[in-house]
């Protein structure tokens, strides 16, 4: 640890990511003006200035290296906090068929795109994960611009989302598991034992969550938020130490947090997440050589073509079960196409450990197609189709 | 009737009400967790979707509220004053010539003679609550008294000259 760095170079730190966050500032703005999600912009600034892009960003990219680190397990901290464990309890009870359906058409256009193109069986397995889970994210803030919260086939939006949160909690360790293997064969034994860890940890959690939140539960903010961020990078490291994958981690953290602490910190944590998911958005992007894109451009697209049709028919499964008549259950459908944070999150994960190198550029571009069309299609198709179908009717009598 | 209030629990937003008015108009509340309130009117065409979404803030929803709730708020005192029709309620000054001055509740036997009873006594800037058999009344107390209008007429007669 640097105690006492020049002040030459203090300053050239400073300046060098202040000049970075403002970029990204810039870009999060135009993605707001354009009602966007930023994640695209942000890939994109990582794509033009990293390896192979238009100019190279003269920052220590250790710095934007530990930023992303720090990024990924806040996101992840914050997809456990998303939820109560009553909610995910009383959800699984409902929403469990329409999850079953989201796994299946969702993940299978992934895995055998893999399988299609002769890649690692793990990477095969990631893939899959990449096109299966939506952008929660960017969801609910379609969802709220476009005041559809609600609506009454939002609740069959939200129950998938939930599914899918839930499904991360079994498939995150296991991926985690499978690539300390070296290959899907080898991985399989230590796949089990994560599974045990993480369903003891959880079980702990969910009975026994309450002891942890009373303890770091504070009238102060500060004292909340420091509390909340120390145990959360702890529990990270040594699941990081364990080969459990440090998101892993701090995902269970915020599943054991319950009550006003969950409210509370989900709060106090959201703009530290905002912060450090744009500089693990960037650090991908710096990753990939814009090149890389050209050759997997089309398998890109038309996975995302494909997938954005299962996600459609999957809410509109959703909601026709809860009784929602056609428009909504295209609403609803549309609602979920887009994927974001969290597939790059899990491309992310084969891309640290090594495996097949066109996994990530497929990934970005991929959810560069997704995270723009997605609240594209769930803001104008739905329109579209309904003028379209009433355009269509025989014009009524009497005119 | 009021009509039935749907509650549909929405995780990791809030929790909204619905119900349908007698006109069949759908209407909700969508509670957000952070305290926020949309007010929701369905459409009647596309009963999934919401017509109009009103934002709001914690004081709006106070207003609002308030709007809405005073008209409802007398019409039920209103209820409630007719079930206990029939029964009075009334300030008395004891008087220094009256009989009960200085003679305990219990001598006087008020409640025997009118049927009211005395649930108070207010003596200077002191208010004495549900006084027992052995308070004595003073000249200048000022009797809290619960019964039917004759009684309460014939409590004042008492205690004025007793």
């Amino acid at each position: 640890m640097v105690v006492a760095a020049a002040p030459a170079e203090v300053a050239l730190v400073l300046t060098e990511l202040g000049l970075v966050v403002l970029g990204l500032g810039l870009l999060a703005r135009l993605a707001d003006r354009l009602s966007l999600s930023p994640i695209p912009f942000y890939l994109v600034a990582g794509l033009v200035v990293g390896r192979g892009g238009l100019v190279t960003l003269d920052v220590s990219e250790t710095v934007v290296a530990v930023g992303s680190e720090i990024g990924v397990v806040l996101l992840l901290l914050t997809l456990g906090l998303e939820y109560s464990s009553e909610e995910l309890g009383a959800n699984l009870r409902v929403g469990l068929p329409a999850g079953v359906l989201d796994v299946v058409a969702n993940a299978a256009p992934g895995v055998l795109a893999g399988l299609a193109l002769g890649w690692d069986g793990r990477a095969v397995v990631l893939l899959g994960g990449v096109t299966y889970i939506s952008s929660s994210g960017v969801i609910s803030k379609v969802l709220a611009d476009l005041d559809r919260l609600g609506n009454r086939e939002t609740p069959s939006v939200l129950s998938i989302l939930v599914m899918e949160d839930l499904a991360m909690a079994v498939y995150l360790p296991v991926v985690a598991a499978l690539l300390t293997g070296g290959s899907l064969l080898a991985g399989l034994p230590s796949v089990g034992i994560a599974l045990a860890t993480v369903a003891l940890v959880l079980f702990a959690a969910l009975r026994h969550g309450g002891v942890l939140s009373r303890a770091l539960l504070s009238q102060s903010d500060e004292a909340l938020l420091l509390g909340v961020l120390g145990t959360t990078l702890v529990v990270a490291g040594i699941a990081a130490q364990l080969q459990v994958s440090a998101a892993v981690g701090a995902f269970l953290v915020g599943i054991a947090l319950g009550g006003a602490v969950q409210e509370r910190a989900s709060l106090l944590v959201g703009p530290l997440r905002d912060l450090f998911a744009a500089a693990f958005f960037l650090f991908f992007g710096l990753q990939i050589d814009p090149a890389e894109l050209v050759p997997v451009a089309g398998v890109a697209v038309a996975l995302a073509l494909v997938t954005a049709g299962t996600k459609v028919l999957t809410g509109w499964w959703a909601a026709k079960r809860m009784g929602i008549a056609r428009p909504g259950r295209l609403r609803a459908g549309t609602a979920l196409i887009a994927r974001g944070e969290f597939s790059i999150v899990i491309a992310g994960l084969g891309v640290s450990a090594g495996i097949e190198p066109a996994l990530g550029a497929v990934a970005a571009a991929y959810v560069l197609v997704l995270a723009i069309a997605g609240p594209v299609a769930a803001r104008y198709v739905p329109a579209l189709v309904t003028e379209g179908v009433e355009r269509s009717r025989p014009a009524p009598a009497g005119h | 009737m009021m009509a039935e209030v749907e509650e549909t629990q929405l995780p990791g937003v809030g929790v909204r009400y619905d119900f349908v008015t007698k006109e069949g108009d759908r209407v909700g509340v969508l509670a957000h967790r952070t305290g926020r309130r949309e007010l929701l009117v369905y459409d009647s065409v596309d009963p999934d979707a919401c017509r109009d979404v009103v934002r709001l803030d914690a004081d709006d929803t106070q207003t609002l509220a308030e709007l809405l709730g005073t008209s409802h708020v007398s019409e039920r005192l209103a209820d409630l004053q007719q079930h206990i029709e029939g029964l009075t309620i009334d300030w008395l000054p004891v008087s220094a010539t009256s009989a009960c001055a200085g003679r305990t509740l219990r001598e006087s036997a008020l409640r025997t003679e009118t049927g009211v009873s005395i649930v108070a006594v207010v003596r200077g800037n002191q208010t004495i609550p549900a006084p027992g058999g052995d308070f004595s009344l003073a000249p200048g107390d000022t009797a809290v008294a619960v019964g039917t209008p004759e009684g309460i007429k014939e409590l004042f007669r008492l205690l004025q000259q007793g």
